[in-house]
C-alpha cells in the first residue's frame, strides 16, 4: 500500500462545505471530525489522512508537505504568497478584502495609517493606488482601530457588511473576491500525480472546471 | 533590538556538527565521483563578485541577494549560485578553448531573507554545466547525469520533471501574436503555480473560444510521451514544432541512456519567469516537501558575459538530498583511541603509528584529562589501555 494522501482541512465554517466537495469527489471523511478533538483523523480504507487545521495554517502545511493538498482562502494565499500550487477555486465561502472606514472622513495627507490582518494586501493595494500608508497590524476586531482613532481605514474580510454596519462603517473601495482553493505541495503534485489527479479532476466537475 | 545571546548565529545560518559533517561528505563524494567519470571538470570561483556583473546576471531575485560594499564602494554580493560565475569564467578565461566544456562545481550559494526553517540562507550545491552544446543531447547527457549521480547516491525514488519553455512561448504567442502583455501574464501565472488564476485570466482574452480551450489545455500536458501528441496538435507554429522536436529527441537519447523511467514531461513547467530558454527540469523526491535539483537550458546567459554560446546544466540541493536519503543521525564510530600516561606515551605512539598506516584512524588520548572513561570510551569503536591491555609488540 503506498503511502497515505494527506489532506490539511480548515477547522471551522468552511470545514463542512469543503468536506462535501470532497465527499462528492470520492473521499467521504464524514462529519465527525468537527466535533472531535483529534487533529489527525485516519481513513486506511480510502488511504487518506485528515489533519484539522487552523484555516491560516493551511497553505503553511502544505507548502513544507506536512500535508500533499488542503483547502485554504485565497486571503491567506494573498497574504502568505507561498510556493503552492493553486490548482482550482472552490467557489465556496464567497467573501471579499474590502477598505473600510469612518463615513466621510478623508485619508489622512501625511502618512495614513491602515489597521489589517492582511499587511501584505493591505500595502500591495495601497502601492498600486500610489499611496504609501503605515499598516497597524491587528488580528481580529479589526473595526475598533478607526473608531478609536487609531487607523484612518481598515483592510478586512467582508461577508454580510453587517460588523462594518453595526459599527457605523461603511466600505470604500473592495480589494479582491476571496474564495476557498484547493492547493497542492509542488513535490505531492509530481510524485503522487496517481492520487491527486484524479482528486482535482472529480472536484473540478463538481465546479465546472474540465482539467 | 535584543543583543544577542552567545549561541546565536544570523538568520538562515546553519553549522555542520560531525555527524552531519560525514554524511554530507559521503554523499558529496558520491555524486562528485560521477560527475567526474563522466569526465566533467571541478572548478571553484570566489564566494563574492560584483553586483552589477554576476549579481545582476543570476537568477536569483535581487532581494535575495546578500550584498556588502567593498572599500572603492562597489557593490559586491555573496555568490547566490554557481551557473552565473562559471559563465563568467568560461566567457573570459576559457574562452579559447574549444567547446564543448564540461565545468562541475561544488559549493556554497547564499540566498539571504529566509526567515522560515527549512529555508537556509546558506546552502551547498553539486552541479555540472555543459557549455557550447545546443542539441537535445547536450540535454539528454545533463540530465542522464543527473539521474546517474542521485542514483549513486542511493536514493531510490525521485522523478524529473521535464518541460520547455519555447513551446509554452509559442503556444502563448500563436494564440496572442502582438500581446507581449499577456504571454508575459500568463507565463506569470504558471510561474507563481496559479492555475486559478490562469484560467479565470484566458477566459477574460478577446480571442477565439478555441483559442481559450487550448490554452487551458495546457494546464493537463502532464505525464509520459503520450502528452507529445497532444501538445503538437495545440501549437502549430515553428517554434512550437522546433520544441516539440526537441522533447521527443530527448526522450530517445534518454532511453538509450536507460534513464527514461526517471523522467515525465509538465508542459506547463516554468521554473523562472526570464532565465531558461528551451528545456527545463525540476527533480523531486518523495519525504521532501521542496524541489531536490533543477536545471535546464540558458542559452542567454553566455551572451550577456559577452560569449556567443549555449548552455545547460542541473544543481542538486545537497542539503535536500541528505533529507531524501533519510539516513540516521547516528554517529558512526570509526576511531580508536589509546589510553596513555606518561609512562606509556612512547609505546602509544609507536602503536598509533603503526595502526594508521594500516589505515586506522587513531586518537591517543592522556588517561589524566579523561574524568569519565566510560563515557567518553562510548565514542570509539576500540579503546586499548596501553597501560593494562600493553600492545602488541612489532613483529
Amino acid at each position: 500500500m503506498s503511502k497515505p494522501l494527506t489532506i490539511a482541512m480548515p477547522k471551522g465554517r468552511i470545514f463542512e462545505e469543503a468536506a462535501e466537495l470532497l465527499k462528492n469527489a470520492g473521499y467521504d471523511i464524514g462529519t465527525g471530525a468537527e466535533e472531535s478533538r483529534k487533529l489527525i483523523l485516519e481513513f486506511p480504507e480510502q488511504n487518506i489522512n485528515v489533519m484539522m487545521a487552523k484555516p491560516m495554517d493551511v497553505v503553511t502545511y502544505v507548502e513544507y508537505g506536512a500535508a500533499d493538498i488542503g483547502i485554504a482562502g485565497k486571503d491567506v494565499l494573498l497574504e502568505q504568497d507561498r510556493d503552492v500550487y493553486e490548482v482550482l477555486d472552490l467557489k465556496i465561502s464567497p467573501c471579499y478584502i474590502a477598505v473600510a472606514g469612518l463615513p466621510g472622513q478623508p485619508l489622512s495627507r501625511i502618512a495614513p495609517k491602515i489597521a489589517t490582518k492582511y499587511p501584505k494586501v493591505a500595502s500591495d493595494y495601497y502601492r498600486e493606488q500610489g499611496e504609501q500608508i503605515e499598516i497597524i497590524p491587528l488580528n481580529g476586531s479589526i473595526e475598533l482601530a478607526p473608531l478609536i482613532g487609531l487607523s484612518d481605514r481598515i483592510v478586512d474580510i467582508v461577508s454580510t457588511g453587517r460588523t462594518l454596519k453595526e459599527n457605523g462603517l461603511v466600505e470604500y473601495e473592495k480589494i479582491t473576491d476571496i474564495t476557498s482553493r484547493l492547493i497542492v505541495n509542488p513535490v505531492s503534485y509530481r510524485t503522487k500525480s496517481d492520487r491527486i489527479d484524479p482528486l482535482v479532476e472529480k472536484m473540478g466537475e463538481q465546479i465546472g472546471v474540465s482539467s | 533590538m535584543a543583543k544577542k545571546l552567545m549561541f546565536e548565529k544570523p538568520l538562515g545560518m546553519r553549522d555542520t556538527l560531525p555527524f552531519f559533517y560525514n554524511k554530507k561528505e559521503h554523499v558529496r563524494k558520491k555524486l562528485t565521483g560521477v560527475i567526474e567519470a563522466h569526465g566533467y571538470q571541478f572548478m571553484d570561483t570566489p564566494l563574492v563578485e560584483y553586483h552589477e556583473t554576476v549579481g545582476k546576471m543570476s537568477a536569483t531575485q535581487d532581494q535575495q541577494l546578500f550584498k556588502l560594499l567593498d572599500q572603492q564602494g562597489h557593490t559586491l554580493v555573496l555568490r547566490p549560485d554557481m551557473t552565473a560565475p562559471i559563465a563568467r569564467v568560461a566567457a573570459s578565461q576559457l574562452k579559447n578553448e574549444a567547446f564543448p566544456l564540461r565545468l562541475a562545481y561544488d559549493g556554497s550559494v547564499f540566498r539571504a531573507q529566509q526567515s522560515e526553517a527549512g529555508k537556509p540562507a546558506q546552502f551547498e550545491q553539486v552541479g555540472t554545466e555543459l557549455i557550447g552544446d545546443h542539441s537535445s543531447y547536450g540535454d539528454a547527457e545533463v540530465i542522464a547525469l543527473l539521474i546517474d549521480s542521485l542514483k549513486q547516491t542511493g536514493l531510490q525514488e525521485f522523478v524529473i520533471t521535464i518541460g520547455h519553455i519555447g513551446y509554452v512561448r509559442s503556444l502563448f504567442e500563436e494564440v496572442m501574436p502582438n500581446d507581449e502583455e499577456a504571454v508575459e501574464t500568463l507565463l506569470s501565472y504558471l510561474y507563481r503555480k496559479n492555475y486559478v488564476g490562469y484560467r479565470s485570466y484566458v477566459s477574460s482574452l478577446s480571442v477565439p473560444e478555441e483559442a481559450k480551450d487550448n490554452l487551458n489545455v495546457l494546464l493537463r500536458l502532464r505525464g509520459g510521451e503520450e502528452v507529445f501528441e497532444e501538445a503538437r496538435a495545440l501549437s502549430k507554429g515553428q517554434a512550437g514544432l522546433k520544441a516539440m522536436n526537441d522533447l521527443k529527441q530527448l526522450y530517445r537519447t534518454l532511453e538509450q541512456y536507460g534513464v527514461a523511467s526517471y523522467v515525465q514531461f509538465d508542459l506547463n513547467l516554468i521554473s523562472h519567469m526570464d532565465y531558461y530558454t528551451g528545456i527545463l527540469f525540476e527533480g523531486y523526491a518523495p519525504n521532501v516537501g521542496a524541489l531536490l535539483c533543477n536545471g535546464g537550458r540558458y542559452d542567454a546567459l553566455l551572451p550577456s558575459f559577452e560569449l556567443n554560446a549555449s548552455a545547460t546544466g542541473f544543481a542538486v540541493h545537497v542539503e535536500r538530498l541528505l533529507e531524501a536519503l533519510n539516513g540516521s543521525s547516528e554517529v558512526e564510530k570509526i576511531a580508536i583511541c589509546l589510553l596513555v600516561d606518561d609512562r606509556t606515551l612512547k609505546q602509544g605512539l609507536q602503536e598509533a603509528e603503526r595502526l594508521r598506516n594500516d589505515g586506522e584512524r587513531v586518537v591517543i588520548q592522556h588517561r589524566d584529562q579523561v574524568a569519565n572513561i566510560e563515557g567518553f570510551s562510548r565514542k570509539f569503536k576500540t579503546v586499548i589501555d596501553v597501560d593494562k591491555e600493553g600492545v602488541k609488540t612489532d613483529e
